[in-house]
C-alpha cells in the first residue's frame, strides 16, 4: 500500500538534511508503528508524506497504491487516501468546526468525482462519529480546534479521520499531552478504523500507545532512517533498553 | 524675507472658481452660509490634504485630484442606478441619494416608525433653528480637516433624520448613496442622524458607483447621540470603477451610557479615504469601531480614526482587518486621545491586515495620546502573511489551494464581521466577502508570497 523508498529529505530554506535514505513499507490492513528518540525525523517523515512544503525531497519516492505521492499537493494526497492525524491540531478561529468538516468531506468527494453529501445526510454521520468518540456536539459549533483542551483537539483529529476514511492513516504522537481516559477513547477511535484495506503508521515515543493500538510491526528510526524493524515485542525491549544501542546503528 | 505664497494646483483653482460660482445658489441659512464661507476659507489657506500633512501622509488628495471634476448638481438617475436599486436587498426604510440628490421617489417611507422624520438636508440647511450649526459640525477634532471642510463648504444635499427619545427601531434605516457614473462628477453629500435619549436605532449606509465613469465623492456623516443611546451604524463601500476617489467622513458625538457601533465593508472601492472622528460627551459610554477591507488591483483604502476620550469612563474598541491583494494599499491610522481628567478610560485598538501578493503594501500608524494617569489602553497593529500552518492543515484535509485560502480569508474578516449586531445585515457583510473571496477563488488566483 505504502511504499518509501529511499527517501532523502532536507529543510527547504537551510541545509539540514533530515531523512537519510528512508525505507520503509506498510501494507494494506496492517499497523506500523514507527518509534524512535527526539530528532530521528518522525514527524518530517509524517509531514513529507501528506506534502507539507517546507521540506525538499532530494532523492526518492513515495507511492500510494502505485501512485507517486510526491507530485501532488496536499489536497490531492488527502484525496487519494492519506490522512495525517497532526500531533499539535491548528486552531482555525472563524471557521466553525461543522462548515470545516463538510467542505473537507466534500472536497474529498469532489476530487474522487463523487457527488456531494446532502445536508442531513451528513449531519447524521458527523453525530454519530463524535457520539462515538465522546465528543460533545456543541463543540461542532465552536470555531475549529479554538480554545480545545489537547485531548479534545486529538479527539477532533480521530473524528476527522473517521469521517474522511482514508486508506492510509498517520498517527503523529497522538498520545502527546492525553490523559489515560483520552488516550482510551483515542485509542478505542482508531481501533474502531482498523481494517484490511487500511494501513495505519503509528509514530509515538512511548509503548504506552501501543498497549492500546497494537501494532503489526514495529520500526525503530535513527538519524533519518529506519535502523531496525520487528514485531510488537520490538516495542517492549526499547521501552527497556532505551534508544541508546541504536544510535551507532545509523 | 521671502514670502513663500504656495501654488495652487489646477483642481484647487477650479475648486476656488466652483465654489464663487455656486455659493449663492447652494443651500443654507444664514449660519450655514457662514459656516460654508468660512469652511472654504479655512480650505483655501491649505489647499487639498497632502502627503506632508501627518493626517494625510499616506492618502495624497492632492496628487490624487490632479483635476476637479464639475459638481453634481441633478440625480441622473440611469437605468442602472433604477436597475440597482430594484437589485437591493434590503428590507425597509431606504432613502436614496443619487449623485448626492436625495431622490424622494426614489426612496421608501413606508412604514417610517413613529418618532422618526425625515427631511432632505435641503430643507434642513435653510431652517431657522439655532443649534444647525454645532450639529452640522461635529467633534472639535475633526475642525482642521480640510477634506471634511470642503465637505462643508460644497454639501448640497442629503438626508436628516430625528429620532425622538426612547423610540426602539425594530428596523434599520437605509440610506443608499449611488454614483450614476454616467459622466464626470463630483459629490459633495452629507447626512446627520440626531438619536435623542435612549434611542435604539441601526443605521446602513451603502455607497455605491453604478456606472463606468469614475467621480470624485466626499461624503459625510453626522451622529449626535444622546445619553443612554444605542446606535449600530453599518456601512458598506462597494462597485465602484478605478479611478473614483472618495472621501467619507463620520462625525460622532456620543452622550452618556450610551453605545455606539460602527462597521464599515470595503470591497471594489477605488480610492477610498475613510475618516472617523468620535468624541465622547457623557460618561460610560462604549464605542466600536470596526471594519473589513478587500483590496486587490491598485485599489487604496484608508482608514484613520480620531477617538476623544473628553470625559472619564469611557470605552474602545477598534478592530480593522484588510486584506490585501495585487498592488493594492491599506492604510490604518488610528489615533485615541484621552484627555488629562478622562481617567478610567478603557481603550484597545487592533489592526492586523494580511498581504497576499508581492506587491501589495499596507501602513499601520496606531497612535495613543493619554494625558490621564489611571487607564487602560492598548494596541496592536500586525501586517502578515496567510498563515501556511492553517493553509496546510486544510490541504491536508483535501482542501484545494484556493479553497483553502478562500476559508481562512473568510475566517480572518469574519472576527471583524461578527460584530454586527443585527442578523440579517451580518449575513449581507458576509455575503459581500465571500463573493469577493469567490470570485477571486474562481480566478485561481492564489497567493505570490
Amino acid at each position: 500500500m505504502l511504499e518509501i523508498r529511499n527517501l532523502v529529505v532536507k529543510i527547504a530554506d537551510e541545509d539540514k538534511q533530515i531523512l537519510n535514505g528512508l525505507n520503509l513499507t506498510v501494507n494494506a490492513g496492517e499497523v506500523a508503528a514507527i518509534m524512535g528518540p527526539n530528532g530521528s525525523g518522525k514527524s518530517t517523515l509524517s509531514y513529507v508524506i501528506a506534502g507539507k512544503e517546507d521540506y525538499e525531497v532530494l532523492d526518492g519516492e513515495i507511492l500510494l497504491n502505485g501512485e507517486n505521492l510526491l507530485e501532488m499537493e496536499a489536497d490531492a494526497r488527502a484525496a487519494a487516501g492519506i490522512f495525517l492525524a497532526f500531533q499539535y491540531p491548528l486552531e482555525i478561529p472563524g471557521v466553525a468546526t461543522m462548515t470545516f468538516l463538510k467542505a473537507a468531506m466534500n472536497a474529498q468527494r469532489k476530487a474522487r468525482g463523487e457527488a456531494e453529501l446532502l445536508t442531513p445526510d451528513f449531519i447524521k454521520r458527523v453525530n454519530a462519529a463524535a457520539d462515538a468518540l465522546s465528543i460533545d456536539r456543541a463543540m461542532l459549533r465552536r470555531p475549529l480546534n479554538v480554545g480545545f483542551s489537547g485531548g479534545e483537539k486529538k479527539r477532533m483529529e480521530i473524528l476527522q479521520m473517521a469521517l474522511l476514511s482514508p486508506s492510509m492513516c498517520i498517527l503523529d504522537e497522538t498520545d502527546s499531552g492525553l490523559d489515560i481516559d483520552a488516550l482510551r477513547i483515542v485509542s478505542e477511535g482508531v481501533n474502531a478504523l482498523r481494517d484490511k484495506n487500511r494501513g495505519f503508521l503509528v509514530i509515538t515515543h512511548y509503548q504506552r500507545l501501543l498497549d492500546h493500538i497494537v501494532p503489526d510491526t514495529v520500526h525503530v528510526m535513527s538519524k533519518g532512517r529506519i535502523v531496525k524493524s520487528g514485531g510488537k515485542e520490538l516495542a517492549l525491549e526499547l521501552e527497556k533498553n532505551g534508544y541508546a544501542g541504536y544510535a551507532e546503528a545509523a | 524675507m521671502a514670502i513663500v505664497t504656495p501654488l495652487k494646483t489646477a483642481a484647487e483653482q477650479v475648486l476656488g472658481t466652483q465654489f464663487a460660482n455656486v455659493k449663492a445658489e447652494l443651500p443654507g441659512a444664514p449660519s450655514v452660509r457662514k459656516l460654508r464661507e468660512d469652511a472654504f476659507a479655512g480650505f483655501e489657506a491649505k489647499g487639498l490634504p497632502h502627503r506632508r500633512l501627518e493626517s494625510w501622509r499616506y492618502t495624497d488628495l492632492r496628487a490624487l485630484l490632479r483635476e476637479a471634476r464639475p459638481l453634481a448638481d441633478t440625480a441622473n438617475v440611469t437605468p442602472a442606478v433604477q436597475a440597482r436599486l430594484a437589485a437591493l436587498k434590503l428590507e425597509g426604510v431606504r432613502l436614496v441619494l443619487v449623485d448626492g440628490i436625495f431622490a424622494a421617489d426614489l426612496s421608501t417611507l413606508e412604514g417610517l416608525p413613529e418618532g422618526v422624520t425625515i427631511q432632505p438636508l435641503t430643507e434642513a440647511l435653510v431652517s431657522t433653528r439655532e443649534d444647525l450649526t454645532s450639529i452640522l459640525s461635529g467633534p472639535s477634532v475633526a475642525d482642521s480637516d480640510t477634506g471634511l471642510m470642503l465637505n462643508t463648504a460644497l454639501m448640497r444635499d442629503g438626508v436628516f433624520i430625528e429620532i425622538a427619545e426612547g423610540t426602539e427601531l425594530d428596523a434599520p434605516i437605509a440610506i443608499v448613496s449611488l454614483a450614476s457614473g454616467e459622466d464626470e462628477r463630483a459629490i459633495f453629500h452629507r447626512s446627520v442622524v440626531r438619536a435623542a435619549k435612549g434611542v435604539k436605532a441601526t443605521i446602513v449606509e451603502i455607497s455605491e458607483g453604478v456606472g463606468s465613469v469614475a467621480s470624485q465623492i466626499n461624503g459625510a456623516i453626522v451622529f449626535e447621540n444622546g445619553d443612554e443611546s444605542d446606535v449600530q451604524h453599518v456601512r458598506i463601500v462597494t462597485g465602484h470603477v478605478a479611478g473614483t476617489v472618495q472621501v467619507l467622513s463620520t462625525l460622532a458625538t456620543v452622550g452618556a451610557h450610551a453605545k455606539f457601533e460602527s462597521f464599515a465593508l470595503v470591497c471594489k472601492a477605488a480610492t477610498l479615504r475613510q475618516q472617523h472622528f468620535v468624541r465622547y460627551a457623557g460618561e460610560h459610554t462604549e464605542v466600536g469601531l470596526r471594519g473589513v477591507n478587500l483590496l486587490g488591483g491598485q485599489e487604496h483604502s484608508d482608514v484613520t480614526l480620531v477617538v476623544d476620550h473628553a470625559v472619564p469612563h469611557g470605552t474602545s474598541r477598534e478592530l480593522f482587518k484588510t486584506i490585501i491583494g495585487g498592488e493594492g494599499t491599506g492604510v490604518f491610522q488610528g489615533k485615541v486621545i484621552v484627555r488629562p481628567h478622562a481617567q478610567k478610560t478603557d481603550g484597545g485598538m487592533t489592526s492586523n491586515a494580511l498581504l497576499l501578493d508581492d506587491g501589495a503594501s499596507m501602513f499601520n500608524k496606531p497612535e495613543l495620546e493619554i494625558f490621564a494617569d489611571d487607564v487602560v489602553c492598548g494596541h496592536g497593529a500586525t501586517v502578515a502573511q496567510i498563515d501556511g500552518e492553517q493553509l496546510f492543515y486544510l490541504m491536508a484535509r483535501g482542501l484545494p489551494r484556493p479553497q483553502a485560502e478562500a476559508l481562512v480569508l473568510q475566517a480572518f474578516a469574519g472576527t471583524a464581521v461578527e460584530f454586527i449586531v443585527d442578523e440579517s445585515l451580518r449575513e449581507l457583510v458576509m455575503s459581500e466577502v465571500e463573493a469577493w473571496l469567490s470570485e477571486r477563488e474562481a480566478s485561481s488566483v492564489v497567493s505570490t508570497i
